[in-house]
């Protein structure tokens, strides 16, 4: 049973309709909806094989759903996979510039500069991937993600493999960017960070949506006096029989 | 798809090392396996027939007696001989394959020797039929022949000097032969004209014998002088035998030409094989498939890429390759176009075949690793001669060569380099097809790396 907090999107830019993916017998989607709202933060959380990577794929349009519909079109979304998805003999620049050029964007050059100054890499323009740090590699990632000025940002668990000062600098670039108007979602294990980050968190398991809403909604579903976010997830979790 | 090309080949320009073994490596396997191809060892299985019947290989000269059939019989030292009761027989096991080639040595063939030592008219002459189809096979047959054919002849025309200048030697200076049993002495011109002089000297002055005795001395001078030249033109019987080559299926690939297009078609393969697998599973290492193929570039214009790449660099090198090797090996300049045509087929179906691989494996290590253990085999298999295994293993090994590019590669560019047979048409049209399939086959298991 899927769960909705009251609070609704002003104005939505993405909305997904009764997704549902079947891999054989087994159901990683099932019928999922939800409607984001322009410049929002979502977070996608849930245990381990909840749905998380298939959800951001779907609406990324990396995989098809069997079924339902995602209403923006996939070269109006950015996505940022989990792992950085850049040619490491390359450059910073050159990846941006390739990036940008099977984009098709208008200014090539323009967006590069514009990319390499939102993530601060001006500095680090020639140097080859390979030998950046990985939370250098993570905001390369995400400036390809970004190239085409895309209304929402997908970004699979971004901050996995970054140490907590990378983590700080991840979030406050991300935030800029929802405060900009783009509409932020993302996965990642990390409960914590939703609720410091994220708008509304949605909640998956076993591909199913157990509960969409702000981080104290999902606390006072489960009422009592959680000590914290985590405990009161698990909790309602639990109270959901996962 | 111009700026993904233009992105692979700066990453390569950024891997010298990897370049530089890419294209070394693979030409020096060539360079081994086309020359030690060249000249194979072994002896050759030969269909052999001789019509001469047995004890009817002797002929007669000067004072002695001659047995040829010894000789030859050397000549069966450096083949496999199978023997055969007929000329037509021999030419059945040479068409059937059961034989590279066929000796057949005429029932005159002692007359003929006989005519060529006694009045120097004649060539006598052994037949060779040669299995052309295979210019490995037919080089390694003729070959085999040749040297013991010289062999023969020397041995043949030694005794033939020998016995002539031993009784040249009699003519000259006097000895005795076996003639009837008898032991008849001779005197030689030496020494008769020595008598002749004596008795000339013990003439009256002015007796008639005189005169007439000088001009005996006078022939014997000149004999003697003209007997002495004769010995050294007896070695000009250097060569008795002539042989009578056929070859049975057309024209032929030179030998030399052909182990140039083994080199330049094995690295080819090599270059097309690890550049398309490498360059393919590297997009899933880097996890740049899923981006690109979001709408950036569909599945199928990433391996076209990919193999267009692999094509690309691979026939070019190879190009140069040849190009440079012509320096060295005759071939032919004036068929250039069809140079580039079947060496951009055969990239192009290595770099598909490539491609099936690099998407199999996924990963560039394992790619790589595979599409190098693929090649040796499938260069190794369409190689095989087919006088080398009996004939069903051969019949399969045939069924696996036709799957892969090599055999129609090497066919066309054998043709491409000299125009031999058996034509370019068909292993291009075959190459093209193979591009096809292996197009497909790689595109159906990129579906893997979307998982």
């Amino acid at each position: 049973m899927t769960t909705v907090a009251a609070t609704g999107p002003p104005s939505s830019t993405l909305t997904a309709r009764s997704l549902t993916k079947q891999f054989g017998a087994r159901t990683a989607l099932s019928s999922v909806s939800f409607e984001l709202s322009v410049g929002e933060l979502v977070a996608v959380i849930g245990p381990n094989g909840a749905g998380k990577t298939t959800l951001l794929s779907i609406l990324a349009g990396v995989q098809r759903a069997t079924s339902g519909e995602v209403t923006l079109a996939p070269e109006r979304i950015g996505w940022v996979p989990q792992q950085p998805a850049l040619y490491s003999k390359l450059s910073v620049a050159e990846n941006l510039r390739l990036f940008a050029r099977l984009e098709k964007l208008a200014d090539t050059e323009s967006a590069v500069e514009r990319m390499l100054t939102q993530t601060d890499l001006e500095q680090r323009a020639g140097e080859e991937v390979g030998r950046l740090s990985g939370g250098n590699q993570q905001r390369l990632n995400i400036a390809i993600g970004l190239l085409s000025e895309p209304a929402a940002l997908l970004l699979d668990e971004p901050s996995s493999s970054l140490d907590p000062r990378q983590r700080e600098r991840l979030w406050t670039f991300v935030g800029g960017l929802a405060g900009r108007g783009t509409t932020v979602v993302f996965s990642t294990h990390n409960v914590a960070e939703a609720e410091r980050y994220a708008d509304r968190v949605i909640v998956l398991a076993d591909g199913e949506l157990l509960f969409i809403g702000t981080p104290p909604e999902l606390e006072g579903t489960v009422g009592g006096d959680p000590r914290d976010f985590e405990t009161a997830f698990v909790r309602f979790l639990h109270s959901r029989g996962h | 798809m111009r700026w993904l090309f233009i992105k692979d080949l700066q990453i390569l320009r950024r891997s010298p090392l990897l370049v530089g073994l890419l294209i070394v490596y693979p030409i020096a396997i060539a360079l081994m396996i086309g020359f030690a191809l060249s000249s194979p060892p072994g002896k050759p299985k030969v269909a052999f027939y001789s019509g001469v019947a047995p004890g009817k290989g002797t002929i007669s000269f000067g004072s002695q007696k001659i047995n040829v059939s010894d000789d030859a019989s050397q000549l069966l030292q450096s083949i496999t001989p199978i023997r055969v009761h007929s000329r037509e027989a021999a030419i059945a096991k040479v068409r059937s394959g059961e034989a590279l080639a066929a000796l057949i040595v005429p029932a005159d063939i002692p007359q003929q020797i006989q005519s060529l030592v006694s009045t120097g008219v004649g060539s006598p002459t052994v037949e060779l039929i040669l299995n052309s189809k295979d210019p490995l096979e037919r080089q390694f047959a003729d070959q085999a022949i040749n040297a013991r054919l010289a062999d023969v002849e020397q041995a043949v025309s030694k005794q033939v000097l020998r016995v002539a200048v031993s009784d040249l030697q009699q003519v000259l200076n006097g000895g005795s032969i076996q003639f009837l049993g008898q032991n008849v002495p001779l005197l030689g011109l030496r020494n008769s004209r020595t008598v002749l002089r004596g008795t000339i000297a013990s003439l009256p002055p002015g007796s008639p014998l005189r005169v007439a005795l000088q001009q005996v001395v006078g022939f014997a001078d000149l004999a003697i002088q003209g007997l002495s030249f004769a010995t050294p033109v007896l070695g000009s019987i250097g060569t008795p035998l002539t042989v009578n080559r056929t070859e049975l299926a057309g024209s032929t690939t030179p030998t030399d030409a052909y182990a140039v297009a083994i080199a330049v078609i094995v690295s080819l393969m090599f270059l097309a094989l690890l550049l398309a697998a490498g360059m393919l599973a590297i997009e899933r290492e880097e996890q740049t498939y899923l981006r690109l193929v979001r709408g950036l570039i569909s599945p199928g214009r990433l391996l076209s890429e990919k193999i267009g790449l692999a094509a690309a660099c691979a026939g070019g090198v190879t190009l140069v390759m040849a190009a440079c090797v012509s320096a060295f090996v005759h071939l032919e300049w004036g068929r250039f176009p069809l140079w580039m045509i079947s060496l951009a087929l055969a990239a192009l179906a290595f770099g598909a075949l490539g491609v099936a691989i690099g998407a199999l494996a996924r990963e560039v290590r394992a790619a790589s690793l595979l599409a190098f253990l693929m090649a040796l085999p499938i260069a190794f298999v369409a190689l095989v001669p087919a006088n080398a295994v009996s004939g069903g293993l051969h019949a399969v090994l045939d069924a696996v060569a036709f799957v892969f590019p090599f055999k129609a590669a090497l066919q066309a560019a054998g043709n491409a380099f000299n125009g031999s047979a058996p034509g370019i048409g068909w292993p291009l049209l075959h190459l093209a097809i193979l591009t096809a399939v292996f197009w497909v086959i790689a595109r159906i298991s990129l579906r893997r790396f979307a998982q």
